[in-house]
């Protein structure tokens, strides 16, 4: 009976491993950056570059900022559901318009609908990259003080959007 | 005689000819392949810590590998604060700020990586433990019994003409 017994615990260990392996998504890495000041940045806003839009300027508000690009073909499955958040009126979503050509930009703005309450061009990506940007869309929630509370890499799917950032957003609106 | 030197005299020039010709287009080849190469020195430091940094797009690259724009990016960021005069290791310090410690194919020893680092000792320990407690079990097992009066005589026949063959 062990001679059966201790091969199948193993196996089953084994198994139980794998498991726990396939839910486990390589490419969320966890970012050092939660909890800590949102960096700094001023950067000129995508539909008006004259002026400008630098992250001190949401002190007091709580508010989400999204990575994006028109040339990032998973931002465009998160688009509608972007469309959808703003028009909820729960938080206020600004964009990361990351890498990208501003027509480009522009014209998917105009093609697909505009989320955003604005967007800042980081045209070089140097943002991003203080950011730890590394595959569009990200986006982060960043509360009153400036910190970041939340970073979700890949689309915010509505699962993600009312059982993460809802909930985390009403808390600090408090 | 006289003619094969001049042949071959012809054939050495032909030969060189062709040399200085393909290492004109080699050299025409290798300058559109490294523009940043201005500064030998620091490009060979920008690749030295290149490679012991993972690049996040395509994670089992090391940056000096992969040909994703982040790398790019990144890679131009590690050259701009070298010459800048930046450390190495300040370099790192911007890197694992921004992208935490994955970045780095040199894990640190923290204890998120404490499982990476000692866990295969402790699997190692585990072995050891279970090898001896199997064969202490099994020598109590196998244990000697005391042979049998008929057995002694049977083996120390069997010894007898065993080394009576060899002896003959």
């Amino acid at each position: 009976m062990t001679r059966f017994a201790i091969p199948l615990v193993f196996f089953i260990v084994l198994v139980a491993f794998l498991a726990i392996g396939l839910r486990h998504d390589p490419h969320e890495v966890p970012s050092p950056l939660i909890n800590k000041a949102a960096p700094a940045f001023q950067l000129p806003q995508l539909k008006d570059p004259s002026r400008g839009f630098s992250a001190q300027d949401m002190r007091g508000k709580v508010w989400l900022l999204n990575v994006w690009a028109s040339w990032c073909v998973t931002c465009r499955d998160e688009h509608p559901f972007l469309l959808q958040y703003a028009r909820s009126g729960a938080l206020p979503i600004y964009g990361l318009n990351y890498k990208d050509k501003r027509e480009d930009a522009l014209s998917w703005l105009g093609e697909l609908g505009d989320p955003y309450v604005l967007s800042a061009a980081d045209t070089d990506g140097r943002v991003g990259i203080d950011y730890g940007v590394y595959g569009a869309p990200e986006t982060y929630l960043i509360d009153r003080e400036g910190i970041i509370r939340f970073k979700q890499v890949g689309p915010v799917t509505p699962d993600i959007w009312q059982e993460k950032i809802l909930p985390l957003a009403q808390q600090l609106n408090k | 005689m006289k003619q094969m030197i001049q042949l071959s005299k012809q054939s050495g020039i032909a030969v060189a000819g062709l040399i200085i010709l393909f290492a004109g287009a080699y050299n025409l080849i290798a300058k559109e392949a490294q523009p940043s190469a201005a500064d030998p020195v620091l490009e060979e430091r920008v690749m030295k810590l290149s490679r012991e940094l993972r690049c996040l797009v395509c994670q089992n690259e090391t940056l000096a590998d992969s040909r994703a724009d982040l790398a790019e990016d990144l890679r131009n960021q590690i050259r701009e604060q070298m010459k800048a005069g930046k450390t190495d290791k300040e370099i790192i310090t911007y890197l694992t700020d921004r992208y935490g410690t994955f970045v780095l194919y040199r894990p640190p020893v923290d204890p998120t990586t404490y499982l990476l680092w000692f866990g295969p000792f402790v699997l190692l320990l585990a072995g050891l433990l279970l090898l001896f407690r199997y064969v202490k079990r099994r020598s109590s097992v196998i244990a000697e019994a005391p042979l049998s009066v008929d057995e002694r005589r049977r083996a120390e026949a069997l010894l007898a003409s065993e080394s009576g063959k060899e002896t003959a």
